[in-house]
């Protein structure tokens, strides 16, 4: 009778740990964890002995001490006295104006240019591919100094729209004036406005005090909110709702009947009509931008600096997001616009509806890491002096407080935080596009 | 894994062991070439020539120091450096001694740890306009564009300036001078705002130079003068005492033309014999040759001489010696006694 005996049970050896495949890869991995530790702490050690050997302190009390200097495009109150983190933060919200209003208009010029080189007629498919090629091959910062110089060079300066015979004018009806400082137009302004709202007010400082017609100071409060502009967003989201609501029902009736009510009118109306009425009742006018002493007083300035950045990182990204759309319509197989075109569908149709919609699987993943390069690239700013995050935290205040490696800490957070967000944000977009498996 | 821990230590020794090395003075002469931080560009003080040799009053400094040193004021690799840059490479250790018409205030010196060695240059900050705005004054200068370089003391100086004098403005930050000049000249801003020297300086590069006008108000004091880092008082010393021995140079009249002359023999004037090694030990004391300050003078003259050739009245750049003259003559270049 043969016994079955249990193979003989090995006793642990150390040799174990490299000779026997079920451990050896544990063991290199504990020992390259090891190592790296060793070298991270030998990297902090080394920064901490040298900063002592110069006989610097490391700490970010510097951010509550007065900045000292000016910036000039400030979305929020800033004065030379404020101080050295709110500086930081009026550069964050620089940055992050240019890297939205960049990847807004980098989306809308890469699709067009995108669906444009695919298209049949053969001067404009070459026309975008030669604007493709162009932007792709050179590096964005040539762009960006190219784009501000071409704007100082050859627009008019203020000074030649002074005079009876004016060397330059504004245009639109002499509401946009465009110079070599930047472009002005009509700003927004309230005759019954609601006032602003102060936010995170400190009520015991002396600005917040109610004056005797019932005014609050500027300065009150960490930031102010326009109760207009508020109140003006609220009543035209409601309309978008109400409008989004009228097609829910006209698609209803369409599964239902068969029959499409006519819906245009309304959903238009709904839109139009409240938001226009609250902006009557609030006394909606332009303040016109008009030349006094040295520049153009009252109307929006949108600075030299912001234009050329905006244009040659949208001009540059968009190339890219061109090639990603091309890509995306090109993954879709013909036979989908043929079986789309077979059920009488037009071809601007059968884009929006029935390739696009495909498309999106394969565009929005490259799609994220083109908004995260714009608005990393964004930090090229200061090669125009437009004063983004990098301007103000990484530059005036490191170099005036000496603080290097704390600055360039915070710099590098803030960067990461917002790389994150715009991640998260279109993976939670991109989820809800995905193909939907069975 | 002992192998890592032991590379780590080992680097960590050799780290401990360059921030413990000799002073800056013996490796400046084992490496026979002095690392010198100049303006990245601005004619009269720091700027490369059509065949590419640097010249200019900062300039000059760095040739005095490599003179008296080296024995050669040729032996400098010039580090060109922007507004920006110019602390982070001295902190580094990247230059020696960085001579880069940079302000001497309290908290440079103090808490970016930096010494100072002198002034080689009292300077204050002025506005530039061009004529045709019709403007005479600075504080006529409310709600206009101007142009500042940013990572300098005048950004500071432009922001008290107009907070106490009630007055708006739009400052447009620029990196470097070119920029500043192609923004002014293209009349994106109003006005340049700088060191008066550097204005001249600027000015003395416009094509239509005549209808640029310096403001008359200066609205700080911006003394400049070359600093090097703190810690290694010997190379300070050196540094300091080179500078002092151009301006002692010029009090006593010793030029670049006779310097060779007064240094053959001991002279009747002890305080010139002192400076040119004739008589006593000064050189010995400081690490260097006896004729240290014979080479330092021969190599671009004394401190009058630096002056007239680079940014004096004979030249485009048109700066009087002003609050620069020596102390005999009203000024306030005072260099303490040799003795």
């Amino acid at each position: 009778m043969a016994t079955l005996t249990d193979p003989r049970k090995e006793s642990f050896r150390l040799g174990m740990l490299i000779y026997d495949t079920r451990y050896r890869s544990l063991t290199i991995q504990i020992i390259a964890l090891f190592g790296f530790m060793v070298f991270a702490a030998w990297l902090i050690n080394n920064t901490i002995y040298n900063l002592a050997a110069q006989g610097k302190s490391t700490g970010f009390g510097f951010l509550s001490d007065p900045a000292g200097y000016d910036i000039n495009q400030r979305l929020l109150d800033y004065s030379s006295q404020s101080t050295h983190l709110r500086a930081a933060f009026i550069g964050l919200l620089n940055t992050l104006l240019v890297a939205a209003m960049g990847c807004i208009t980098a989306t809308v010029i890469g699709l067009f240019v995108g669906v444009l080189r695919l298209s049949n007629n053969w001067l404009v498919a070459k026309l975008m591919t030669v604007y493709v090629e162009m932007f792709r091959n050179v590096p964005v910062l040539l762009w960006i100094v190219f784009t501000m110089a071409i704007l100082i060079e050859t627009l008019p300066a203020p000074k030649d729209f002074r005079g009876d015979d004016p060397a330059a004018s504004m245009v639109l009806f002499d509401t946009v004036a465009i110079t070599n400082r930047g472009v002005y137009i009509p700003e927004p302004l309230f005759s019954r406005g609601l006032g602003d709202f102060p936010v995170m007010a400190d009520r015991t400082s002396p600005a917040c005090e109610v004056g005797e017609i019932g005014e609050i100071g500027d300065a009150c409060g960490r930031f102010q909110v326009s109760l207009d502009l508020l109140a003006v967003l609220l009543v035209f989201g409601a309309g978008l709702y109400a409008s989004n609501r009228i097609a829910h029902r006209a698609e209803r009736i369409q599964n239902e009947t068969g029959d499409r009510p006519t819906t245009w009118y309304l959903r238009l109306g709904v839109i139009i009509l409240p938001t226009l009425a609250l902006l009557i009742a609030l006394g909606f006018h332009l303040g016109r931008p008009e030349l006094k002493g040295f520049n153009f007083q009252d109307g929006v300035y949108l600075r030299n600096s912001l234009i050329a950045l905006w244009l040659a990182l949208s001009l540059y990204t968009a190339a890219f997001i061109a090639e990603i759309v091309r890509a995306g319509i090109l993954a879709i197989s013909s036979g989908q616009t043929e079986a789309a075109a077979a059920l009488g569908l037009r071809s601007g149709r059968i884009m929006s509806l029935v390739i696009l919609p495909q498309a999106l699987r394969v565009i929005i993943p490259p799609l994220i890491s083109q908004y995260l390069n714009l608005t990393k690239n964004s930090s090229l700013a200061i090669a125009v002096g437009y004063m983004d995050i990098t301007g103000t935290l990484g530059g005036i205040t490191m170099n005036q407080t000496g603080r290097e490696l704390e600055c360039v800490l915070l710099l590098m957070l803030v960067y990461l935080l917002i790389s994150l967000s715009i991640s998260a944000v279109m993976n939670w977009y991109n989820q809800r596009v995905k193909l939907v498996e069975r | 894994m002992n192998k890592t821990v032991f590379v780590g230590v080992l680097a960590l020794a050799g780290m401990s062991a360059s921030v413990a090395a000799a002073g800056l003075l013996d490796e400046v002469k084992t490496r026979g070439k002095l690392n010198c931080g100049v303006n990245a560009g601005l004619v009269g003080f720091a700027a490369p020539d059509a065949n590419g040799e640097w010249g200019g009053f900062d300039v000059a400094v760095c040739r005095a120091i490599a003179a008296a040193v080296l024995d050669d004021p040729n032996a400098i690799e010039f580090v060109p450096t922007t507004a920006k840059t110019r602390f982070t490479a001295l902190a580094s250790g990247e230059i020696d001694v960085l001579a880069r018409n940079t302000t001497w205030t309290f908290t440079r010196d103090v808490d970016l740890k930096f010494e100072f060695t002198g002034v080689n240059y009292y300077d204050g900050q002025g506005f530039i306009v061009r004529k045709d705005l019709g403007v005479s004054s600075a504080k006529e200068l409310d709600g206009a564009t101007i142009c500042i370089q940013t990572g300098t003391t005048t950004e500071l100086n432009l922001a008290d300036f107009f907070r106490i004098n009630n007055m708006d403005y739009d400052p447009v930050p620029i990196e470097t001078e070119a920029e500043a000049q192609q923004q002014y000249l293209a009349g994106a801003c109003d006005s340049y705002t700088t060191d008066a020297s550097a204005l001249a300086a600027n000015r003395a590069t416009f094509e239509d130079s005549a209808n640029h006008i310096i403001l008359p108000e200066i609205i700080s004091k911006e003394p400049l003068g070359p600093l090097v880092r703190h810690g290694d008082n010997e190379w300070g010393d050196v540094v300091r005492w080179t500078l002092n021995a151009l301006i002692a140079a010029e009090e006593l009249g010793v030029t670049s033309a006779n310097v060779a002359e007064l240094a053959s023999a001991p002279g009747s004037n002890p305080e010139i014999n002192r400076l040119l090694g004739t008589e006593g030990t000064l050189g010995e004391m400081l690490g260097l040759q006896p004729d240290w300050a014979v080479k330092a003078i021969s190599a671009g003259g004394n401190y009058g001489e630096i002056f007239e050739k680079n940014i004096g009245e004979a030249t485009p750049i048109g700066l009087a010696r002003g609050l620069n003259a020596q102390w005999t003559s009203g000024g306030l270049m005072y260099a303490p006694p040799f003795r």
